[in-house]
């Protein structure tokens, strides 16, 4: 006897179905009106003509987009550089900080005054000090400003992921350690294939997140001088007295950041499923 | 004597635990830790591992006192297996990487090699089927078999078991009893804190009844069981009767 459903079941699919084409219709006919209601309100402003002429400006868009795009080139190196460089220099401070024994005691010290200091300070004084004032020191061998701005990024997103991670690592159940242990693992072991992998699965949305931040951040670079889009855009500025290059470096920071911040989403959402799925 | 327990003393603040505990274990013996919660049971246990630290006496193995802070104590540890009651099986592994991780990595076997081994035991326990799968997709008393196995690759001389069945639905517990029956009559030497005094009574020559951190009678389990000569023991004894457990 094959299934069919009763009367009763299909008068409730139909019912469901015409609810559906309601809330579609629904909503689209509520985004209609609010995006009606943002261009009149935003165009219908007295000062809009000026606006539209000094950050929206066609012209001058096209005009400095090529040098904004090549300024963009080194936001786009600086951040494939330090962001994996961040992300390992985080998970190191986060190990050095929860090892144990006397040996370690100065390096859990030195790990822990890393992570407060960097996490206190400014990233733009960070930057000002690693750039200017390690080629004050009239060093041998004193890298370009590039790469003393690019270390203080990683520097300072080091200690915030190294918290990050810490965190992942001490959400870990001690009964997980207990139980590597019980096999004979070493405390060394314990952490590489039981905590580690568990604790960052844990924390990767919140890493991720982290990732999107220092994907801007690489846009203090200019502080240093060096000419990213950002500082691009404010050449572009200062010559044609029009804050379109401004927007233009900022339509490029969006479409960078997109594709991983949707990334991040997805991961955080399928994160959240897993955990609620065992309940 | 393979487990020698002497005059062992663990305090957690000011709660002493295990009262100057003494107890010995010969090889292929299986021996029952019963009592009631908080008697030191499972402490006891954590503390032959060296999970836990004593805080007086000695425990040897195999005549080697293994509570001399001088030892390697993750050396000690490859020699005991610890199956805890919630399983514990790490939860980001498959069923066979949860088995073979400790061979490979702690006693560098051949990958091959401890795969074949932990697939016999998988078969053995009906479970050859779910040795890809992750733990979270299997039931309480598979989870344990599975836990149980990952003790047993390592050919520990002496297997802890901590309450094991306390976590499982009743239908479940009969398939890890029936797995420890098997390993007794391999020779299997056993240490086992246990509410079950019904399987107590099957699987052990000796039952322990343990209380206020000291093992207060000891023997056969039909005389602890059956004609305790302690009272405290036949009043433990009369609330598991009355619980319908016994």
């Amino acid at each position: 006897m094959t299934y069919a459903p009763s009367e009763r079941q299909q008068e409730r699919i139909a019912f469901r179905r015409r609810q559906a084409i309601r809330s579609v219709l629904l909503a689209a006919g509520s985004t209609v009106v609010v995006g009606v209601l943002l261009t009149v309100a935003v165009t219908g402003s007295p000062g809009w003509p000026r606006v539209k002429r000094s950050f929206f400006d066609l012209d001058t868009a096209t005009k400095y987009l090529p040098d904004v795009l090549e300024g963009f080139w080194l936001n786009v190196r600086l951040f494939v550089v330090c962001a994996p460089l961040a992300l390992v220099l985080g998970l190191l401070i986060a190990i050095l900080r929860t090892s144990r024994g006397p040996v370690a005691f100065p390096v859990r010290v030195l790990a822990g005054g890393y992570t407060y200091t960097f996490r206190g300070l400014p990233l733009i004084i960070t930057i000002y000090l690693f750039a200017f004032g390690i080629p004050g020191l009239r060093l041998q061998g004193t890298p370009d400003v590039v790469v003393l701005g690019a270390a203080a990024i990683v520097v300072t997103y080091g200690a915030y992921l190294a918290e990050v991670f810490r965190a992942g690592i001490e959400s870990v159940h001690p009964s997980q350690v207990a139980a590597a242990r019980s096999l004979g693992l070493t405390r060394r072991q314990a952490m590489r294939h039981v905590v580690l992998p568990q604790a960052v699965r844990r924390v990767t949305p919140a890493l991720l997140n982290d990732v999107v931040a220092l994907q801007k951040d690489v846009g203090l670079i200019s502080l240093a001088g060096s000419i990213d889009a950002i500082r691009a855009a404010q050449i572009g500025a200062a010559q044609s007295a029009n804050f379109t290059p401004y927007v233009v470096a900022a339509v490029l920071f969006i479409l960078l950041a997109l594709p991983l911040i949707a990334i991040t989403d997805r991961v955080t959402l399928n994160a959240v499923r897993a955990q609620n799925a065992g309940a | 004597m393979l487990l020698s327990c002497t005059d062992v003393r663990k305090v957690f603040g000011d709660h002493v635990v295990l009262d100057d505990l003494s107890l010995d274990v010969a090889e292929h013996e299986v021996v029952a830790l019963i009592g009631a919660s908080g008697s030191g049971k499972s402490t006891l246990l954590r503390c032959v591992n060296l999970l836990a630290e004593i805080d007086d006496g000695t425990i040897r193995l195999d005549g080697e006192e293994i509570t001399d802070p001088r030892i390697n104590a993750d050396l000690v540890r490859r020699k005991i297996g610890l199956v805890f009651q919630s399983y514990n099986l790490f939860p980001h592994m498959t069923v066979l990487d949860n088995i073979t991780l400790a061979p490979t990595r702690v006693h560098r076997r051949a990958a091959d090699e401890t795969r074949a081994q932990a697939m016999t035991w998988l078969e053995r326990l009906g479970l050859a089927d779910k040795a890809r799968t992750y733990p979270d997709r299997l039931s309480g008393g598979q989870q344990q078999r599975v836990a149980i196995v990952r003790a047993l690759v390592n050919s520990p001389r002496l297997l802890l078991l901590d309450e094991v069945t306390s976590a499982l639905d009743p239908e479940l517990v009969g398939e890890v009893l029936t797995m420890i029956r098997d390993l007794k009559s391999e020779g299997m030497t056993m240490v086992l804190a246990t509410h079950e005094m019904g399987f107590a009574k099957q699987v052990a020559d000796r039952v322990a009844f343990l209380h206020a951190g000291k093992v207060l009678e000891q023997g056969p389990p039909e005389q602890v069981l059956g004609d305790p000569t302690e009272p405290r023991t036949r009043q433990f004894l009369s609330r598991i009767i009355e619980a319908g457990r016994l």
